[in-house]
């Protein structure tokens, strides 16, 4: 079968790959880009372990094909932090131990971060409901939520 | 070991991050299946059994050998060199059906190529044909057949039947509770390496690497010394990685081998959950014998669980469910039979709680029952009946300690119980579609594993001369914080900052013949066995320190990365390079066994408990008497984690396993149909709970000052499984919400209660 060649930015960096027609954004991140950082954890977009973002947009990176991001700007959880500078959601989600196996947290955090840049204020419910798509088995989730909440308000009173 | 006074604190009690926080966040922490792939490298696939009983009759390899190519090959139970069995309690329990297949998913040939999707099409064209058996797929109709992976067991203090006949009132009942599935983030995996002198090493997500060793030892025909497995991390295991593991590893190895090179076994969602077994399901009956004061004078109580088709653990989870069987109650006369049903579906296993969680389930359901009979406060009726120091429980261990009394007065003082009881009732009797209801119950688990021999662990701890230290230890981490735990004990013993001690991953080439990091014992086991190594080395460092530049040892002080004697100081680094240059060993081993802990099986006494772990919850839930949906609406969770080394880490325990559990008993729902194929194998149709199933006003503490009285580790106590029995309340506040609705005293709720759960019980729908 013949590959595709595609031209797209992920994490701010321009690439190209070829890509088989049947792979997904996935497998491709994953198995050819070395970004292990997204999980598979259904591979149904259930569990929103892969969690990413295409052109802005909070996407499951196992329901995308690789061929269809051409000319797109992806971002993943290993684009968050800028160099050794932890992103403020990161830094929150080690000080609240808002994690334990690890296996969601760069899901959670990839969401956590697309429903901050469009609501910079959410309330509890709105954060609750935005991450209703990202399975945790280990947690609880009140950590995670009130990690959120708190990078949130951080947020506010620097724009003050 | 560790009196109080003179233990060492800092870092202990700190709430530390998680040891891979850092690498958590940023994506960079590597599960095996980020690895990066060694050259050469095959994936595998499993073709598996669409029967729930049957002979094959034949197996044909030769469509999946076409699409393989030639650098790919498939193997069947012919193609084991050893022995085709990882029972771990009895067997022959196989990794590759061999002549007969017993459930809907069972392995009957794995296929391997350098591409997943060659080897994903060439396990689909494996081809077999059956010749059925009648399959047996659940409890009622194992029972009626009696058809039992292991004997019947029962456990018996007094004459039940005679202090029943003869108490003042009497009540009986009846129920099912369903089972669970991990749903572990990072489902089942396994990389099987050839090395270079025939032997293999394992990389697996595994909480037992010596048992994942000692299997595909057992299925090669290798000694145990000529396998190694190492695991860094897992993501999530809740006992789902304690036996299971071995089946995917012996499998990846057995394909290694035969084709020289390293091989990866990944299962997708839908072939884990179709596999592995999961939480059982019991079957539940009950008949109690108690005065007009609620006090329980017998109870009678079986408990028929759904094994699946082979034995796996569940004998002794079966009795720890007899354990569990009146939670913290106290009866004179009791009987508890327990039966493991052999049925033709996934070999259910280990899962956070290991019965337990049935077994106290059981107990609540009885004891909330009797209140309702007698129109008792329920949390006034469970007082009662609290077992007190001096009492034997049904297995015959002694009560020491009970704190239970002191975490009823902390849990409810401020929570306005009797207002909210009020103010409810007068609610539920007004009009509306919406019902809502209290529950409370109390947790009292058994610390220790049953089976005595389990109960040891070893560690390796490295002193190295520039002062960094290198922890080993049997443990593994799955997300619960316990090599954060391990190193801060370490750091304790040694004096050092935390982060001067780095930590190795667990492997059976440096500490041997480990238990499985299971029944909450991992920093019990592991963290005394690290402190043990620690002590032997402080114990050499001082005896030098003291000769070179005096003082007795005993008045050496490790803290804050030094070594002070009565005249001098010294940074550890400076020290240790002393101490080499003297001849001193700078590392050692550690070891540690449970003390005080027996049980006699047959005659049903001794102290198979070292010590207990408690809490309680008081839950606030409303139904919706139309569609049958349910809320939490508020939880109180107050849990002993005696004196804790992490409350982070110990406090995330306790929110998870409670949200787990409360997924286990209200809307996670395995769903088999008449063949006996599992229709909910996705998170598409098996829900656990999301963000959003998070009790709205959600309280959770630990209890102050409450050192474990029994010489643990530093004080503290157990947390993996306890909390997730938290979740009970909720499952009775759902009840009495139905019993509201229903306008009855008794209602029957089946758990999980689903809205089609909640609507028989509150008899708008027919029941089964």
């Amino acid at each position: 079968m013949s590959k595709i060649h595609v031209s797209a930015v992920v994490n701010g960096e321009p690439i190209e790959y070829l890509c088989d027609p049947a792979h997904t954004l996935l497998d491709v991140l994953r198995d050819q880009l070395g970004l292990t950082g997204s999980k598979e954890g259904c591979g149904s977009g259930d569990c929103g372990a892969c969690s990413v973002t295409i052109d802005g947009r909070l996407t499951c990176a196992c329901l995308v094909l690789g061929a269809e991001v051409d000319g797109m700007s992806i971002g993943t959880i290993e684009g968050l932090a800028q160099g050794d500078q932890l992103h403020p959601l990161q830094k929150k989600f080690v000080e609240m131990a808002a994690l334990q196996c690890g296996v969601c947290t760069p899901g959670v955090l990839v969401a956590a971060k697309a429903l901050l840049d469009r609501n910079p204020d959410p309330s509890e419910t709105e954060v609750r409901y935005w991450l209703a798509g990202n399975l945790c088995r280990c947690t609880g989730y009140d950590k995670i939520i009130r990690a959120v909440l708190d990078v949130a308000a951080d947020m506010k009173e620097t724009a003050r | 070991m560790d009196d109080p006074a003179t233990m060492p604190r800092a870092p202990l009690g700190l709430p530390l991050p998680h040891d891979s926080a850092t690498l958590h966040v940023t994506g960079e922490a590597l599960y095996v299946d980020d690895l990066p792939e060694p050259p050469g490298l095959l994936h595998a696939v499993l073709a598996l059994s669409p029967e729930a009983h049957a002979e094959i009759l034949a197996l044909d390899l030769d469509p999946a050998l076409t699409l393989l190519g030639d650098n790919g090959l498939a193997v069947t139970a012919r193609d084991i060199p050893g022995i085709n069995d990882v029972g771990p309690m009895s067997g022959p329990e196989p990794i590759l059906a061999d002549g007969i297949v017993a459930y809907v998913g069972q392995p009957i040939a794995a296929v391997a190529a350098p591409e997943l999707a060659r080897a994903r099409a060439a396990a689909r064209a494996v081809r077999a044909t059956y010749r059925r058996r009648e399959a047996v797929l659940d409890i009622p109709a194992a029972m009626a057949r009696a058809q039992y992976v292991c004997p019947p067991h029962r456990m018996t203090r007094g004459d039940a039947a005679a202090a029943i006949a003869a108490a003042p009132r009497r009540l009986s009942g009846t129920f099912a509770i369903g089972g669970q599935d991990h749903f572990y983030l990072e489902g089942q995996v396994a990389m099987a390496l050839p090395q270079e002198d025939g032997g293999v090493r394992i990389l697996s997500s595994t909480q037992h690497p010596s048992e994942v060793q000692k299997m595909v030892a057992r299925v090669l025909g290798l000694p145990e010394a000529a396998v190694t497995c190492e695991v860094r991390r897992m993501g999530g295991g809740f006992g789902g990685k304690e036996t299971q593991p071995a089946i995917f590893a012996a499998i990846a190895a057995l394909l290694a081998r035969r084709a020289g090179r390293p091989v990866k076994l990944r299962l997708d969602r839908d072939d884990d959950m179709t596999i592995t077994g999961k939480r059982h399901d019991f079957h539940v009956r009950w008949s109690a014998g108690f005065d007009t004061e609620g006090r329980l004078h017998g109870v009678e109580m079986e408990l028929a669980a759904r094994a699946g088709h082979d034995a796996d653990l569940s004998p002794a989870i079966v009795d720890r469910a007899m354990f569990h069987a009146l939670n913290c109650y106290r009866a004179p006369a009791v009987s508890v039979a327990g039966y493991a049903c052999r049925t033709n579906t996934q070999s259910n296993t280990a899962f956070r709680g290991f019965g337990g969680p049935q077994g106290m389930l059981a107990a609540e359901e009885m004891i909330d029952a009797i209140a309702r009979d007698l129109a008792i406060d329920p949390i006034e009726l469970r007082r009662r009946n609290l077992l007190v120091p001096g009492d034997a429980t049904h297995y015959g261990q002694r009560i020491e300690h009970m704190a239970l009394p002191r975490i009823f007065d902390a849990l409810l003082d401020g929570v306005g119980y009797a207002s909210r009881r009020a103010e409810i009732d007068a609610a539920n009797d007004g009009p509306g579609f919406i019902r809502r209801g209290l529950g409370f119950a109390p947790v009292m688990f058994g610390i220790s594993f049953t089976a005595t021999a389990y109960n040891q662990a070893g560690a390796l701890v490295h002193l190295y001369t520039d002062g960094s230290v290198l922890l080993n230890h049997g443990g593994t981490e799955m997300g619960q914080g316990l090599y954060r735990k391990v190193a801060q004990v370490v750091a304790a013993e040694l004096g050092v900052p935390p982060g001067r001690v780095r930590l190795a991953a667990t492997s059976t080439d440096k500490v041997p013949n480990t238990s499985a990091t299971a029944a909450s014992s991992g920093s019990d086991l592991n963290g005394a066995a690290a402190a043990d190594a620690c002590r032997k080395i402080r114990s050499r460092l001082a005896d030098f320190a003291a000769r070179a530049h005096g003082g007795a040892p005993d008045e050496i002080v490790f803290a804050d990365g030094h070594v002070r004697g009565p005249s001098w100081s010294f940074d550890l680094a400076t020290l240790a390079t002393q101490a080499y240059r003297a001849r001193v060993q700078l590392w050692d081993s550690g070891f540690y066994a449970t003390p005080r802990i027996h049980y006699d099986r047959a005659r049903n006494t001794g102290h198979p408990f070292y010590y207990y772990a408690f809490g309680a919850a008081l839950c606030e839930a409303a139904i919706d008497i139309l569609t049958g949906e349910s809320r939490i609406l508020r939880a109180d969770l107050l849990h002993d984690v005696g004196r804790s080394i992490n409350p982070a880490i110990d406090l995330g325990q306790v929110e998870g396993g409670f949200i787990q559990g409360l997924g286990w008993l209200t809307s996670e729902e395995l769903v088999f149909d008449r063949d006996g194929r599992l229709r909910t194998h996705s998170p598409a149709t098996y829900k656990i709970p999301t963000a959003r199933d998070l009790p709205p006003d959600f309280r959770v503490r630990l209890l102050e000052g409450a050192d474990n009285p029994v010489a643990t580790i530093h004080r503290s106590k157990a947390v993996g499984e306890p909390p997730l029995m938290l979740a009970n309340a909720a499952w009775l506040a759902i009840k009495d919400a139905c019993a509201a609705a229903a306008g009855t005293r008794h209602v029957r709720l089946d758990a999980p209660a689903t809205p089609e759960a909640i609507l028989r019980a509150c008899g708008r729908l027919p029941a089964r």
